[in-house]
């Protein structure tokens, strides 16, 4: 960061501006993320800063990472998100009114605004750029940004590639062991909580269990009691939670 | 050509400082997972105004691994909020000090 308003005579209008509807896109998002009470606007904010980083992809000719920024982030994990917010009914309002430990806001205001500082004073006064040639391949070489990019993934860095192969195994079999139900594990704090293992036979098993617990949760949670879970599951689970998914929506 | 890198880094910096900010205040921990998301976009950005600034493609290469990195963690990430919603529903992160042996 040497010169913050130089280069800008150099740049075409249009470059400044787009740069500049995609900043105001990008920071809106972001501010909108930390914002909103509820977290289904949170994550469409979410989506709002990570279409703007895209903007902001392309406009450095990193066409590539433009679009998997959209398919990727956009398109699987946001929907994602919103499945697992949809499915546990966490859309409740969060108290802000409680602080369980007191200051904690004024100091993680002065930690950001601190390290922001930081951030830029380093940036200003430190020049840490070896000058070096690249290893990877030149940015700015003959040819499509997707060429140089592969070209790089699969030679230069073709073990780590390889071990994200392993890395994508090793989360999804992760997943599935974190959310797999295993019947005999009950710790002493279930008693009060919903009858998910209960009855677990209680509706036929016919794959309408999860759903209506989740429907359940919503319910519960937007009685805005604020945590504890009364016996609602110890309804009919189809019923209950038919019904308060209407009362809720 | 674009504008120069420095505004991009400026940028990512705020945007990093936010999503931290957010990350230390909210207590709904989708929300706090949202933040960390944002923390990474904000590094992805630098690394790709790096990618320019220095003419190096491995700074955009870095960004591909740090989205697979972004795409397991959330796999596993709401995975354990799953598990723990289905123990404690409406749980905040404050809820989690059950953690504690």
């Amino acid at each position: 960061m040497t010169h913050l308003v130089g280069p800008l005579v150099a740049t075409t209008f249009v470059d400044a501006l787009t740069f500049t509807v995609a900043a105001a896109i990008v920071l809106a998002g972001a501010v909108g993320v930390v914002v909103a009470r509820n977290p289904v606007h949170s994550a469409l904010m979410l989506v709002m800063t990570l279409f703007g980083v895209a903007v902001l992809f392309v406009e450095q000719q990193a066409d590539f990472l433009a679009a998997v920024q959209v398919i990727v982030y956009a398109g699987a994990i946001i929907v994602l998100f919103l499945f697992v917010i949809m499915l546990l009914g966490v859309d409740r309002r969060e108290v802000f009114g409680r602080e369980n430990l007191r200051g904690q806001r004024p100091m993680a205001a002065i930690l950001v605004v601190l390290g922001l500082a930081g951030i830029f004073l380093l940036g200003f006064g430190a020049h840490w750029a070896t000058g070096a040639p690249s290893v990877a391949g030149r940015a700015n070489a003959a040819g499509p940004n997707v060429a140089k990019l592969g070209t790089s993934v699969f030679t230069t860095y073709l073990l780590p590639f390889e071990a994200t192969a392993a890395l994508l195994v090793i989360a999804v079999v992760g997943a599935v062991v974190l959310v797999r139900r295993t019947p005999g594990a009950r710790g002493p704090d279930d008693q009060d909580d919903a009858g998910l293992e209960e009855h677990p036979g209680a509706d036929g098993g016919d794959g309408t269990l999860a759903f209506g617990t989740g429907g359940e949760a919503s319910g519960d949670a937007d009685d805005g009691d604020g945590g504890e879970r009364g016996d609602l599951g110890h309804d009919d689970p189809a019923l209950g939670s038919t019904h308060e998914r209407k009362m809720t929506s | 050509m674009s504008l120069g890198g420095d505004w991009y880094l400026a940028l990512a910096a705020i945007v990093f400082s936010i999503g931290a900010f957010g990350l230390l205040v909210r207590r709904n921990i989708i929300v706090m997972f949202m933040c960390v998301e944002l923390m990474l976009n904000a590094a992805n950005l630098t690394f790709v105004t790096f990618s320019r600034m220095l003419n190096d493609i491995g700074g955009q290469s870095l960004v591909f691994f740090v989205l697979v990195v972004a795409a397991a963690e959330v796999v596993v990430g709401l995975g354990i909020i799953v598990a723990v919603h289905r123990r404690r529903a409406g749980a905040t992160a404050d809820d989690l000090h059950i953690l504690k042996g």
